[in-house]
């Protein structure tokens, strides 16, 4: 599995890669949303909590079906199932790449683009929280849905489609995390569902992505 | 005690049957060389046995990770070096060496070129050097002479005799003779599913699914 995890994470910063995308992504997002809803302070410090999770599960996505496609293209995922590595493990092992290459450095980011979005002061810890604690769920249901529409030709809007109603008690319960925030409630709450969505998915999504997987594999 | 014992399999692809009541043993130190027609269900056989996908009927007895498998694609990355590449097929399992397999198939002097910089011949001698990395008994080989030169396709067929003489065995989907004199040949045309089978699909096969 360490082999694996390394591998991604040394072909995803190499170039073509595609590290960076999702950071681009999210500041292209942050950057654009003050233009279209105008630049009053009141109005973006309301919007930003779900500004910015909606940003930051898009870019998630936006290099979701390079999970598995290019190793399925490549002849990897073949050998990679022949291996002595469970394929669970293995579908562990790669969202937990795409993890620490796309959501740990948007979680990270995440104040910079705050700030362009006015977001309160008390709730910028909150957001990185629960950025930190909700995307590697976004991850492993993105792994998930990649594996259900890996060698379809054109599968990533078939993956969207799957892929976003299963976001959306994650979206829900970060946001709600820094809405309170920064009102000056309670985000525990909120943070405590958002863990238990991320747990429940991580105990349970690898099995299933790994089914899929090996359907797909005959 | 045989590596690979075969009995009365039936394998399909795309849910219609290709070959059925086929029985075979793969004894330490044999090569088993699949011939027949294109589309007679090589590939299948050979993903059938290497665990990918389930047979139709029959069974295939081997020890638990016993097979390695080598298709059409060599499962390279192109952003990686020769080293990187089968030093991390070589990690995944659980192995480290790799000095060995560069060396028989004469890769040394491209260790440290990345993998899109290969020209396909030498893509398919790393592909092929990934199989002394598994340390498994029996080689599946779906076509592995293809884009080979002379020279590599003798490599090849000396790095496959070392592996016999280590009891190895393997099993050979190929139309080209490889000169090896102890490979045994194995005609799949004999067990070509018949028509009425081919044409009768499995009981709850659903057309969207094909």
């Amino acid at each position: 599995m360490k082999a694996l995890l390394l591998r991604d994470l040394r072909l995803a910063t190499r170039a073509g890669g595609g590290f960076g995308l999702a950071l681009a992504f999210f500041l292209i997002t942050c950057t654009l949303v003050p233009f279209g809803v105008g630049p009053e302070g009141g109005t973006l410090a309301r919007i930003a909590p779900g500004i910015l999770w909606v940003g930051a599960l898009l870019s998630c996505l936006l290099s979701l079906d390079r999970i598995f496609a290019l190793d399925f293209e490549d002849g990897s995922l073949d050998l990679l199932a022949t291996a002595p590595l469970p394929l669970e493990g293995a579908v562990a092992a790669k969202a937990c790449a795409h993890w620490l290459v796309t959501g740990l450095p948007l979680a990270l980011a995440a104040p910079v683009f705050a700030l362009l979005l006015h977001l309160p002061g008390p709730a910028y810890p909150w957001l990185v929280v629960s950025l930190l604690i909700g995307t590697p769920a976004l991850s492993m249901l993105g792994a998930f849905g990649a594996a259900v529409t890996v060698g379809l030709r054109r599968g990533g809007l078939l993956m969207s489609l799957l892929v976003l109603p299963l976001y959306v008690p994650t979206l829900i319960f970060g946001a709600e995390a820094v809405r309170r925030g920064a009102a000056g409630g309670d985000p525990l709450p909120a943070l405590i569902f958002l863990a238990g969505v991320t747990l429940g998915v991580l105990a349970l999504v690898p099995f299933a992505a790994a089914a899929a997987l090996r359907v797909n594999l005959r | 005690m045989s590596l690979l014992a075969v009995r009365e399999l039936a394998v399909a692809r795309g849910g219609l049957r290709a070959v059925e009541n086929l029985s075979f043993a793969v004894e330490p130190g044999q090569v088993l060389v699949l011939r027949g027609p294109n589309g007679i269900g090589k590939t299948t056989l050979l993903r059938t046995l290497a665990g990918l996908q389930p047979a139709v009927a029959g069974t295939v007895e081997a020890a638990p990770e016993t097979m390695a498998y080598a298709g059409h694609a060599d499962g390279l990355k192109p952003a990686l070096s020769v080293t990187e590449n089968l030093a991390f097929w070589a990690e995944v399992f659980g192995r480290r060496d790799i000095a060995p397999a560069l060396a028989a198939m004469n890769l040394r002097d491209l260790a440290a070129r990345p993998a899109h910089a290969l020209s396909a011949g030498q893509k398919r001698r790393l592909g092929l050097a990934r199989l002394m990395v598994t340390g498994r008994p029996v080689w599946l080989l779906d076509e592995p002479t293809v884009s080979l030169d002379r020279d590599s396709v003798a490599l090849f067929a000396a790095m496959l005799r070392a592996h016999l003489g280590q009891g190895g065995a393997a099993l050979i989907a190929t139309h080209i003779d490889l000169g090896l004199p102890e490979a045994v040949a194995l005609d799949l045309t004999p067990f070509r599913a018949g028509p009425a089978r081919r044409d009768t699909r499995p009981a709850g096969f659903n057309e969207a699914f094909a």
